[in-house]
Parts: C-alpha cells; sequence; structure tokens
C-alpha cells in the first residue's frame, strides 16, 4: 500500500517522542550549563606542569630538556633554559625552565608531549571552558598560568597519577639505594 | 538554496539550441548547507537539468602532506586524525599500517583486536551519521540525523574514555596503540555492539520502506560497475555497484582473516543502493565486533622494540591501505632513513569518490544533485587535505 | 597484499606486448619489498593499457598516483685514478692517485602509480615515470585516458608539483586556486611569511 512506510516511520518517532515521557533512556540532551555531563578520566584538554609541595617555583619537575618543544607537532611549546641549577625531586642538579610558554590557540591537544616527557612534568588538564577576549595575550599560557599542584593532578586524573606517583616513588628509591651501594653490598655479602 | 545563481548566456549554445530558453550556470556552494563543509558545484543548467558539473575545492586545503613531511613519523600522527575527522581512528591505522611496513615493525596481538575494535566501532558510527547527512540533505531534516547521532554519541563517549577525545583521537602507534583499554571498556563496547542491531532495525523501521526515500534515492545517480572500477571508486560506493572489493577480504590486513563476515553488494549503483549497502554493512560490523570482543587476548598493546620518538626507517618505501569506512585509505611513505618522511602522501577515498559526481548528475535534477553527493560521504577534511 | 607476478615477469610481459618498450626495475630495500618500474614516455600510455587490458595482469584499478620531487643534488666522491707520473729520475710510471670528484645529479619530478587488481585481486604493481628535469621540460604522458582514477589525482600532482600531464582532459589547479604561481610541495618551496597576508591571497 503507498504511504505505508511513512506510516510506519510516523509510528516509530512517535514511539521515540512519546517515549522520553516515561524512559529516562531517551532523553539524550542535558541542559548545558546548568547541568552537566561527568567528564571522562582520561578526558584531555590542553597541557599543563605539575609541581611538588606549595612552591611553584622550587617543586616544577620541568626540567628544560625541550623534548617536548621539539616533538610538539604545532610547535606550540617555547622553553628558554635556566643559566643556574636547582635540584630536582631525586635531589640531582638539573637546569629548569626560565621561560615556559604554551600557545593553546596553536595547541591541537594531541597528547604527544605528555608521551615524550621522560620527567612525568607535563600532563592534560581537563578545563575547557577558557574563553577570553583577548585573544594573543590570553591564550598564551606562560608558566606562572601552566604550574598546577599534583594534587590537582591526582583530583583529574586519580588513576594515571597514582601510576606516576608510583613510578616516581620507584624512581626514588633506586636513586636512594644507589647513594649506599658500599653499605647495600656489604649488606648483601653479609 | 543560498547559491549564488548568475544567468549566463552562451553564445555558441543557445544558438544551437534555437529559441527553447537559455542555461543557468549556478555556483553551488561553497556555502551551501548540502555541500558538507566548503565545497562547491560549478553546475550549467538547463532548467532543471544538470549538463555540466566540475566540483572545485580546496578551501579547507592546509598542505597535510608538506606538514607531515616537515614532522617526526609520530608528529604525523595527531595530523591524520584531522583528515577525515569522523574516522580519526581508521586514519591513525592506515598511517601506522603504512610505518609499520616501511620499517618492518611487528604488532602485538591485542593491539591488533582493540585496532579492529575501534575501526569497527568508527564504521558504525561514520555509516549511521553518513545515512542521517543523507536524509538530511533530502529534507527529512532532523529526525534521522538526531537518531543517527543519538548513537554515535555513545560511541564516542566510548572513545573518550579511551583515549581521552571523541574525534581526535590520536590513538593508534606504529606497532600497536597508545593506551590499554579496561575491562569495563570492554564491556561497554560489548553493550554498544549488543544493543546496536535494535538501533538499526528501529533506524530501517523509520527509513527503509519510506516511499518518498524510495522516489528520491532508486535509480537516481547509478554508476556503471566499469566506470566505478576505472574511476577508481571504493568502498561502500564501489560495493553498491556490484563489484566485491572489500580490503578487509582482499589485503586481510592486521586481524581481518579471522572473522568471518560478509560483503554486501548492490545491484543497480544507485543512491538507494548505497544507503542499502551502508546500512548492511553496519550489521556486519557488529559481528566483526562481538568476535573480536569474545576472542581479545591479554598480553602487551604496543612492539617494545620499536622506538616512538625518533623512529629513522631504512630508506625505501611502502604503500599502507586499509578499508576505511568512506574506501580505500592508502598511505604511500618514501624514508630516506631520516626522522621524517621524505615524501608522504595520503590517499583520499573521499576525493577520489568526487572523480565521477559529473558523471553520475548528468540530466539529473538539481535537487538530485544534493542527493547523489550525500550518498558519496565526502568529509572535507579528507577531500582538500 | 603479496605480489602475485613479480616484476621480472611484469617487466618480460610488458617488453613482449608493447614494441620498444623500455623499463627498468627499480629495487626497493625496505622491508615492504614493494619493488617498481620505471618506464619511459613515448610507451608509457600503451604499457598502461597493456597491464590494464592483459588477461593476466587485469591491474583495472589506479589506486594511488604521487608526484615527487628529487632535487639537483651534488655527489662528492673519491675515486682512484691510473695516472701517468713522471718520477725524478725521469721515468714514466703509473700510479694509483686519490681524487676528489664532484658530479651534479640533475633533479627530476616523479610520478608514482600504484596500481591493483580488482579482478584478479593482487597487487600493488608500483609504475613510475620521470621527467626530464624540474624546469621547462617537466612533462610526463598522462594516463588518465586509461585510469579515469588519475584524473583528480594527476591534477593534484600538476598543482603542487608541477608536473604537466600532456594528454589530461582537464588540466587544472585543484587545491591551491588559479592564479597561484609556486608549487608548494616542491622541496624548495618557500613559504610565504605567516604573517604576509598579502601574499598568501595574491
Amino acid at each position: 500500500m503507498l504511504g505505508e512506510g511513512i506510516v510506519k516511520g510516523l509510528a516509530e518517532t512517535a514511539r521515540n517522542f512519546l517515549g522520553s515521557f516515561v524512559d529516562e533512556e531517551r532523553l539524550t540532551t542535558v541542559e548545558y550549563p546548568e547541568e552537566r555531563l561527568p567528564q571522562a578520566e582520561a578526558a584531555r584538554n590542553f597541557p599543563f606542569l605539575i609541581y611538588d609541595g606549595d612552591d611553584a617555583e622550587k617543586g616544577l619537575r620541568c626540567v628544560a630538556c625541550q623534548i617536548c618543544e621539539k616533538e610538539c607537532p604545532p610547535r606550540c611549546i617555547h622553553i628558554e633554559k635556566s643559566k643556574d641549577k636547582k635540584p630536582d625531586y631525586v635531589g640531582k642538579q638539573q637546569f629548569y625552565p626560565a621561560v615556559f610558554d604554551i600557545d593553546v590557540s596553536v595547541c591541537m591537544s594531541c597528547q604527544i608531549c605528555v608521551e615524550v616527557c621522560p620527567f612525568e612534568a607535563i600532563r592534560m588538564d581537563t578545563q575547557f571552558e577558557l574563553s577570553t577576549d583577548d585573544r594573543f595575550g590570553g591564550l598564551l599560557w606562560t608558566k606562572a598560568e601552566l604550574a598546577k599542584t599534583n594534587e590537582y593532578y591526582h583530583s583529574i586524573h586519580p588513576t594515571e597519577a597514582g601510576e606516576t606517583d608510583a613510578r616516581l616513588d620507584e624512581e626514588k628509591a633506586k636513586v636512594a639505594a644507589k647513594a649506599k651501594p658500599a653499605e647495600a653490598e656489604m649488606q648483601a655479602k653479609a | 538554496m543560498s547559491a549564488m545563481v548568475t544567468r549566463v548566456v552562451l553564445e555558441e549554445e543557445e544558438s544551437a539550441r534555437g529559441v527553447e530558453g537559455e542555461l543557468l550556470e549556478i555556483s553551488m556552494g561553497p556555502h551551501h548547507p548540502s555541500t558538507h563543509g566548503v565545497f562547491r558545484m560549478d553546475v550549467r543548467l538547463d532548467g532543471e537539468r544538470v549538463t555540466r558539473l566540475k566540483p572545485v575545492f580546496g578551501y579547507l586545503h592546509r598542505n597535510h602532506e608538506k606538514i607531515a613531511e616537515k614532522a617526526s613519523y609520530l608528529a604525523a600522527i595527531p595530523y591524520t586524525d584531522r583528515l577525515d575527522y569522523l574516522c580519526s581512528m581508521t586514519n591513525n591505522w592506515g598511517y601506522a599500517l603504512a610505518v609499520e611496513k616501511l620499517a618492518g615493525i611487528p604488532v602485538p596481538e591485542r593491539a591488533e583486536y582493540i585496532r579492529v575494535i575501534t575501526a569497527e566501532l568508527t564504521r558504525l558510527q561514520n555509516h549511521a551519521s553518513l545515512i542521517g547527512f543523507l536524509l538530511q540533505d533530502m529534507g527529512a531534516s532532523g529526525t534521522p540525523l538526531m537518531y543517527a547521532f543519538r548513537e554515535r554519541e555513545k560511541i564516542l563517549d566510548l572513545f573518550e574514555s579511551l583515549t581521552g577525545a571523541r574525534m581526535m583521537c590520536n590513538y593508534m602507534r606504529f606497532g600497536g596503540v597508545r593506551v590499554d583499554c579496561s575491562s569495563e571498556w570492554l564491556e561497554a563496547a560489548q553493550n554498544i555492539a549488543s544493543s546496536f542491531p535494535q538501533f538499526l532495525d528501529e533506524y530501517e523501521q523509520l527509513l527503509t520502506g519510506n516511499e518518498i526515500l524510495m522516489a528520491r534515492t532508486q535509480g537516481v545517480g547509478a554508476l556503471s560497475a566499469e566506470l566505478a572500477v576505472n574511476a577508481g571508486i571504493t568502498g561502500p560506493m564501489l560495493r553498491a555497484s556490484g563489484v566485491n572489493y572489500d580490503l578487509r577480504k582482499v589485503d586481510r590486513y592486521g586481524i581481518y582473516d579471522r572473522f568471518t563476515f560478509r560483503v554486501p553488494l548492490g545491484d543497480h549503483g544507485d543512491v538507494y543502493d548505497r544507503y542499502m549497502i551502508r546500512l548492511l554493512e553496519m550489521r556486519e560490523s557488529v559481528k566483526i565486533l562481538e568476535q573480536a570482543l569474545a576472542a581479545i587476548p591479554e598480553g602487551p598493546i604496543i612492539d617494545p622494540k620499536t622506538r616512538l620518538r625518533g623512529l629513522r626507517p631504512k630508506a625505501g618505501e611502502a604503500y599502507g591501505r586499509i578499508e576505511g569506512p568512506k574506501g580505500e585509505l592508502g598511505f604511500f611513505l618514501i624514508s630516506d632513513g631520516s626522522t621524517n618522511p621524505y615524501r608522504y602522501k595520503v590517499r583520499p577515498p573521499s576525493m577520489i569518490n568526487l572523480t565521477v559526481l559529473e558523471d553520475m548528475c548528468l540530466g539529473r535534477n538539481v535537487a538530485d544533485v544534493v542527493v547523489i553527493l550525500g550518498s558519496v560521504d565526502i568529509v572535507m577534511g579528507e577531500v582538500d587535505r | 597484499m603479496t605480489q602475485a607476478i613479480s616484476v621480472e615477469e611484469i617487466k618480460a610481459a610488458m617488453e613482449a606486448a608493447v614494441p620498444g618498450c623500455r623499463a627498468e626495475i627499480l629495487r626497493n630495500e625496505s622491508p615492504s619489498a614493494q619493488h617498481s618500474l620505471l618506464i619511459d614516455h613515448e610507451h608509457a600510455v600503451n604499457v598502461a593499457a597493456f597491464l590494464r587490458d592483459d588477461m593476466a595482469l587485469r591491474l583495472d584499478f589506479c589506486s594511488c598516483v604521487s608526484g615527487v620531487d628529487w632535487p639537483d643534488r651534488e655527489i662528492t666522491e673519491k675515486v682512484k685514478v691510473k695516472k701517468t707520473v713522471t718520477t725524478p729520475e725521469g721515468e714514466a710510471q703509473e700510479q694509483d692517485v686519490e681524487e676528489t670528484r664532484k658530479t651534479m645529479i640533475p633533479g627530476f619530478l616523479e610520478a608514482v602509480y600504484h596500481l591493483f587488481s580488482i579482478e584478479k585481486k593482487h597487487g600493488p604493481v608500483v609504475l613510475r615515470m620521470r621527467t626530464v628535469n624540474r624546469g621547462g621540460d617537466a612533462r610526463l604522458p598522462s594516463l588518465t585516458p586509461v585510469w579515469r582514477s588519475a584524473e583528480f589525482q594527476e591534477r593534484e600532482a600538476f598543482d603542487l608539483y608541477g608536473i604537466v600531464f600532456e594528454g589530461h582532459p582537464d588540466l587544472r589547479r585543484i587545491l591551491m586556486w588559479e592564479g597561484f604561481a609556486d608549487y608548494p610541495m616542491r622541496k624548495d618551496y618557500v613559504p610565504p611569511a605567516e604573517d604576509d597576508v598579502e601574499a598568501v591571497a595574491k
């Protein structure tokens, strides 16, 4: 019968429409910004720098090795190495970034910088409401804006942060063990 | 229609045609709701009939190939996401496959399974939204597209929880994948695989028997098998013309030889067949998903010997291709032994499938052009690169 | 993707079917082992038609057409040359002398065609053609009359590399705009400064 297909289709639409009154599943939209969907733990947006402790200058994990700067596909990272050195998390003297800028208007959120960082210093943030009325200065983030605490990292990516901390602790333990190898050897012999 | 219309009197043609009327030259696009982005067609019309059609593109051209030639092998991966931005997973895979061929990199078992699962999920969401867009082009504004997007959203949520991004996944690496998936994730993927056929039934109930859809698509934009093969048409469009050529069966790249699935073929090569092929392919994709999810082994997800950063393949070249949702997605790489490819070329299925757009549209009404273009399935990020 | 038929067999078949055609096998040392066949200009279209129509090969599907730029390069090599040297005693003597020789290898543009067979399900067979130089003689015969799939891709190679495909039905720029002067994919292309909007939009 001509029109049967159309009627069937309309019945399907009606079923979906009426279903939305009884079934939560069929209501797929939320009223942003009043209502928000939970974010996935793995969600990523723009990078930030992690620091340990309370002092952003002192605790910054970045040692200005510039690997991320070289590997960044759109080249949105700008680093200037310091002249002097400061101790890193295991106590070794390291350089630190005198300047660390990310142009987030260029950044494409690909996470390559996180992958190549050997010092667990750069991670991806989840914040996405970042509009600004200054399209140049407002989107060029400096070291001060990028630095965030390890606790903050734990709050946004708990699983990943836990793994990172475990890795760092392991390294610290290794360094501590190396610091007194003679002692360890003596103990092993005994 | 927001197209710019210019009235052109073509002297020689007018004199040949006598007094019947004049030809109209319409520039459809680049900002036209039916062109899926910034795409233009220079159409010459005799009344409503198309007598010439020349696609014009490049508005989104960013010289993707040059960018990749200046970047390292690793840094090119996020750029491939942005080719066909609906299917970043399959783009990643195509590129990873080409690099693996070039450098002879093995891929662990588990990574192969994850690749198949993510690629088939990508195919599902691409085909579902394509049908939505096709119906949108036909004038069924909203409903079919929204139904498709409702399902697509579930798949994108899955991608986000795995890779961190909904569309720009940047997930696959040469030698494997970036992060492992959890058992909860696999369970969620299983839920989608088992609920998807219901959505397909619903979709078919809504559309397949619809008289308007049939009137608008059957016999429209027919493409013969000979022309399709000669013009290099690939993917669902080629199979709608009745040519049995699916790279998952022919090349058996990855681990596709382990799954049983069928390759649906069309008879007429018209828009309706292309619509139907995509519906059937989704059902086959669900079958592959079910099998892959049942058989996925534990193990490493990336080849431990492969250096991602600073990969230097031996001098040589390789052409790797996969069956993307839109057709054969190929990557041609030439290495000169340095850290970045000497030549990096993408074989974009959407662009090459446009070769026969004029042949399909000649003699049809201008309203059919929109439907035919919709059935080709183009994404401008890939056409223009 | 196994090569069911080796390049040597294809070369032999090609030379038998198209009299006078010259083909050269270019080895590919990478693990992909996709060797290619370099063919000459005069017989290219006939060779292509043969590859497409031959019942054993049936390479009916031209998948990918790529342009490649190989700029001029200078090779410095040390060569041992036998020279007649007159010794202090007045005798002529042959000696091995090492000389540094610099050779300019002229650059060329290349079009690479990846062919497959949909009917026989084999491939890829890689065809290559090279232009005489990168300047005024950057010409190649178009294979679009044989495979229509080359139409847009040859236009792209023309647009981005400046290879003129003779016999192409509609050779216009495809991604760049008409009136753009340069060939952006060439290795020696210098892009305009980022803030120089005028130069970009010219």
